[in-house]
């Protein structure tokens, strides 16, 4: 196949391993037009999470320590080993997972875990009529989720956050008014806002607004500007401490979808 | 790590730590050079994104000051950005970066002695911590 014969690829799935690497090259030098397709691709996804640890921490846990692995030789995958036949070899596995525009170059990005179908029929109709945006659009509205949600917000102060075990009966509007983290205010709409449509907050698959440089940031800025506004001038500074520490797993809420694309992309592992 | 000179950005609210910083200057106080201040119109325009990237880039540490409690100029972003800051610090704390490296502090534009010694401390604190361990950048 010549370089340049496939005329779109959508590629889906984040970079962690040489093989995979290897592949988002080719198939950048193989393909007219490369779509990042999916949160893996666009901003690491739920895989990306891995670089709250590195290899060997990933090894250990999944080769070793997990209760119930049984490896008392303790084997872990080797990029190669001797055999009598000859060598063989493993895809390397890297420390860091990237996303795909951190390996080669992105025409054009498709956020959502999964991608909704109307935004699929609206890339493949743009690629059809040759209407496509500019070079390293993302490929949904500008708008965020919130402005697709059917809940308007009204009461703009929290005084608990809550996971969603936690609320006993969930009422029939704004998510994040009842103190349950929905991150539609941080997060590229497209989607049809369809997990609070069904009671579920948002989780911030479809990536970072736009013009915003890091999700998880802008989502610290919208919890910060409605979490106990009541008698905020009589809180002590421990009382502040005891609602910030109802936001549970904050890195973990924040960037579910979005570690390797983040200002700061990974955990320091020293 | 005697001789290790942290870079420390300020974001400094224009109605309270700015003249603070500033009266320490007109009444000639000492304290270290490592501090650049940028002035914002309130400590509650420091978005947790400044903070990130600053780290991100190198900065060894960041400070954010604002007014006292209830004497924002607006009102009340001095109390978001008390808890922007704090949810800022646990996220690094999880990524393994010192939360210490961000500091919120509260100074009037009377208070040009507790700036300088805030960045005095501030400075010696990140003197022992030795440089941020994102700067060789975060690979």
């Amino acid at each position: 196949m010549d370089d340049g014969h496939i005329d779109v690829c959508f590629f889906n799935g984040a970079i962690r391993n040489s093989e995979q690497r290897e592949m988002a090259h080719l198939l950048r030098r193989k393909s007219k037009v490369l779509v990042a397709f999916g949160s893996c691709a666009v901003t690491g996804g739920i895989p990306g999470l891995a670089n709250m640890s590195d290899r060997k921490g990933v090894f250990e846990t999944v080769y070793l320590d997990n209760e119930s692995t049984e490896n008392p030789e303790g084997i872990v995958p080797q990029p190669s080993s001797e055999v009598k036949e000859g060598t063989l070899t493993l895809p390397e596995f890297y420390d860091t997972v990237d996303t795909l525009d951190q390996t080669v170059e992105v025409d054009y990005y498709l956020p959502g875990c999964p991608p909704s179908t109307d935004l699929i029929l609206n890339a493949v109709t743009a690629i059809i009529k040759g209407e496509l945006p500019p070079k390293g659009s993302v490929i949904a509205p500008d708008k965020s989720v919130c402005d697709e949600c059917r809940f308007e917000r009204s009461e703009k102060s929290i005084t608990a956050v809550k996971r969603i075990y936690e609320v006993e009966k969930i009422e029939d509007r704004c998510l994040l008014e009842q103190g349950i983290i929905c991150l539609g205010p941080a997060t590229r709409g497209g989607c049809g806002a369809v997990c609070p449509n069904a009671n579920m907050p948002c989780t911030g698959c479809g990536g970072p607004t736009p013009n915003s440089l890091d999700q998880g940031g802008k989502m610290i800025s919208a919890l910060a500007s409605i979490l106990g506004l009541e008698g905020e001038d009589k809180m002590t500074d421990e009382e502040v401490d005891a609602l910030i520490d109802q936001v549970a797993d904050p890195l973990g809420t924040l960037y579910k979808y979005g570690l390797p694309a983040a200002l700061i992309k990974r955990r320091v592992m020293k | 790590m005697s001789d290790f000179e942290p870079s420390v950005v300020a974001f400094l609210c224009n109605w309270c730590s700015y003249a603070g910083a500033d009266l320490a200057g007109t009444s000639r106080l000492k304290y270290p050079a490592n501090v650049r201040s940028i002035r914002v119109m309130c400590s509650g325009r420091v978005d947790p994104v400044f903070v990130m990237e600053a780290l991100k880039d190198g900065i060894d540490g960041v400070l954010v000051a604002g007014c006292h409690p209830g004497d924002c100029h607006y009102q009340s972003g001095n109390y978001k950005t008390n808890r922007k800051i704090k949810l800022v610090k646990r996220l690094l704390s999880d990524l393994n970066v010192d939360p210490e490296r961000v500091r919120f502090e509260y100074i009037s534009a009377s208070e040009g002695q507790k700036f300088a010694d805030t960045v005095t401390d501030f400075v010696g604190q990140l003197k022992e911590m030795g440089p941020n361990p994102l700067k060789e950048g975060c690979k």
